[in-house]
């Protein structure tokens, strides 16, 4: 009886707008399940949309952080791809016939940890635009947009790269004990991110930098230091998703993923983190990734297309950012 | 204040200048009329988008949903056309298109402009919207055949020759279009107290709702203006590639948001002039043009145009600081 008590209570002291959430994703997963119940609910749907949604959550939490911090990167996709074709590059290079299953390991594990240092350095190339020479987030991460992915085009020259090892799909279709390992490579990045952002000085910095610098300024925060690590962990995190996309799709594209920067950013701000900053919770974006998924997945079923989804993610996401505003009293600008 | 935007125009016309000449160097084909005349065109649609976005930049919003507002205009008004049969005056289908987009824009005008509800998150929105309804609910074909009197406007030159290889060469009559808009558009702006307003409005909001500027009936205003302007661009792009593709303009948003920042117009809102914005479309254009023209392959585009917005901002008066402090300052300035 206790823990049924707090669990309302909980559920009551919860902020409006993400109970309006919750409670839209909820309706979302009523529809599709009512349409659609044979297919819908059926473990092995729930399966394969848990193999689906990590590499979208992934992205939605690095912009999310780059929201948070009052500033945008748009060259996320760009960074995930690079990093992909980077570390692709060179775990085809270590790998030949003759390789052995340590070789194989040893060579994927090599990759992977090149990708995600590949993915640090261009967050440290967007931090340092915007932290040291002041260049506005927006024109900064456009440029280095264009830029990533200009060099993978050049790498590549715009074909797909193939021939990744079996081995390496494992972290975009493997499960370990029927539990897709992209989804334990995003709750162990959820928790770790949400920890960050609610427990440590550098997770409320980015908070407070993000609703007045100036402020944050003179209260001897250090500004340079805290977006530079923002932006890299958003690189980081770029990179992790572009490794989860290689897998599984066993191969790796310098344009693939192009939709993705604005649904992360669909994701993000569903999930109620302010593009203007200060506010944002990776609860709220974790709901909000579902939503965008079970959408994803109810109207595949429904065999809509995916321009049916498009509007009505649109018109989703007007609504409820209309509801927000209106009945919150126009807080939130 | 000043002096930090005249700065900004002059360093980018350096650049301007000098990239020119580093092509020219490399390829004198590049200073050719008929080549300078191909740029200009292929200019008229990013530079009418740019006007666009522009717009509600100095408003001190961001809008993404001008290209949706574009491509869904012109399909609409081709397919519509077509269904009729009649063959229309020029003039028809581009009322139509700005009509079908001046509708659009009051949608965004009326989220925007009177509920006060955020631009980025809301264009995000209507962009999904515009987008997803045009191919769920109009279509998803492509038209390869439009009404006559676009199809004669897509050849219509003012000045023409024949090159000696053959191909057709001249200066295109939509430049004249994209001249006549930015030019009234920059009177607009500058001259009129609707244009001031404004300024003051992107500027800061609170002292201009306080000095009396009726801020929800500009917005508004401004937002069926930009969705006109987006339809009689989409229609132009239509136009110009003789074909209504459902799927065109979406995607071109990145390299217009570049050109009108490269331009000198504020993220922030309240500042900007035409003269930038029309400098970075062209800015950007040159360099598509005339890496085509050195024989760079087309994967190198992307690498130069990253590289030069962000070489340009690094020597341009943009940038500013992140916090927006003292905007009163930016309020009427005279551009």
């Amino acid at each position: 009886m206790k823990s049924k008590s707090t669990l309302v209570t909980y559920l009551t002291r919860l902020d409006p707008s993400f109970k309006r959430l919750l409670f839209i994703t909820f309706l979302i997963f009523s529809i599709m399940a009512s349409l659609r119940p044979s297919s819908f609910l059926t473990s092995r749907n729930m399966i394969s949309m848990a193999f689906q949604f990590p590499e979208m959550g992934i992205l939605a939490l690095a912009i999310s952080i780059a929201f948070i911090s009052g500033g945008m990167d748009l060259s996320l996709v760009g960074i995930s791809n690079l990093s992909g074709i980077l570390g692709g590059y060179l775990m085809l290079g270590l790998i030949n016939d003759q390789t052995g299953p340590i070789g194989i390991f040893c060579a994927i594990s090599v990759s992977i940890l090149a990708s995600l240092c590949v993915g640090v350095l261009c967050g440290v190339l967007n931090g340092q635009l915007i932290s040291r020479l002041n260049i506005s987030p927006i024109l900064a991460t456009l440029g280095t947009m264009q830029l990533f992915t200009g060099i993978a085009l050049i790498l590549t020259k715009g074909s797909a790269l193939i021939g990744f090892p079996q081995e390496f799909s494992f972290f975009g279709q493997g499960s370990v004990w029927l539990i897709p390992v992209p989804l334990i490579i995003f709750l162990v990045t959820a928790f770790g991110l949400h920890h960050i952002l609610s427990k440590t000085y550098l997770g409320h910095s980015c908070y407070y930098i993000g609703t007045n610098q100036k402020a944050a300024k003179f209260a001897g925060i250090p500004i340079a230091k805290t977006l530079l690590k923002t932006y890299m962990t958003s690189g980081l995190l770029a990179a992790l998703a572009g490794i989860i996309m290689m897998s599984r799709v066993n191969s790796a594209k310098a344009d693939f993923g192009s939709s993705y920067t604005m649904q992360s950013i669909l994701v993000a701000v569903l999930g109620g983190v302010s593009p203007l900053g200060g506010k944002g919770k990776v609860a709220g974006v974790i709901i909000a990734v579902l939503a965008l998924q079970f959408l994803s997945s109810g109207f595949g079923m429904l065999r809509m297309s995916q321009y049916a989804k498009e509007f009505v993610w649109g018109f989703l996401l007007v609504l409820l950012v209309a509801l927000n505003i209106l009945w919150d009293g126009r807080k939130a600008r | 204040m000043r002096k930090k935007v005249r700065s900004h125009e002059f360093y980018l016309l350096l650049i301007f200048i000098v990239f020119s000449l580093f092509v020219g160097l490399l390829n004198p084909a590049f200073y050719s009329f008929g080549n300078l005349f191909k740029i200009l065109k292929s200019s008229v649609e990013m530079g009418l988008l740019a006007i666009c976005f522009m717009l509600v930049l100095i408003l001190g919003g961001i809008d993404m949903s001008f290209p949706a507002i574009a491509v869904a205009s012109m399909y609409m008004t081709v397919s519509f056309l077509n269904t009729l049969g009649v063959d229309f005056p020029l003039f028809v289908p581009f009322l139509l298109a700005g009509g079908i987009g001046a509708v659009f824009g009051a949608i965004n005008g009326i989220l925007i402009g009177i509920l006060e509800l955020p631009t980025l998150i809301i264009t995000l929105g209507t962009m999904s919207l515009i987008h997803g309804g045009l191919v769920v609910f109009v279509g998803k074909s492509w038209i390869s055949n439009l009404p006559a009197a676009l199809v004669e406007f897509s050849k219509a030159n003012i000045i023409q020759w024949t090159s000696s290889a053959g191909d057709v060469q001249g200066l295109h009559a939509s430049v004249l279009i994209l001249v006549g808009i930015a030019i009234m558009v920059g009177l607009i702006l500058k001259y009129t107290w609707f244009g001031r307003s404004m300024f003051a409005i992107g500027g800061n909001l609170e002292v201009a709702k306080r000095h009396g500027i009726p801020v929800a009936r500009i917005r508004f205003l401004v937002f069926v203006a930009v969705g006109a302007l987006g339809g009689i661009a989409g229609l132009l792009h239509g136009t110009l590639v003789r074909m209504a593709n459902p799927f065109d303009i979406i995607g071109t948003e990145l390299n217009v948001i570049a050109a009108v920042v490269l331009g000198g117009v504020s993220l922030s809102g309240g500042s900007g002039t035409i003269q930038g914005t029309m400098l970075g479309v062209l800015l950007i254009n040159i360099v598509n043009n005339s890496l085509i023209l050195i024989g760079m392959p087309s994967y190198w585009q992307k690498f130069f145009i990253g590289a030069i917005v962000i070489v340009s901002t690094l020597f341009t008066a943009n940038r500013g600081k992140l916090v927006r402090v003292n905007k009163t300052r930016k309020g009427f300035m005279v551009i």
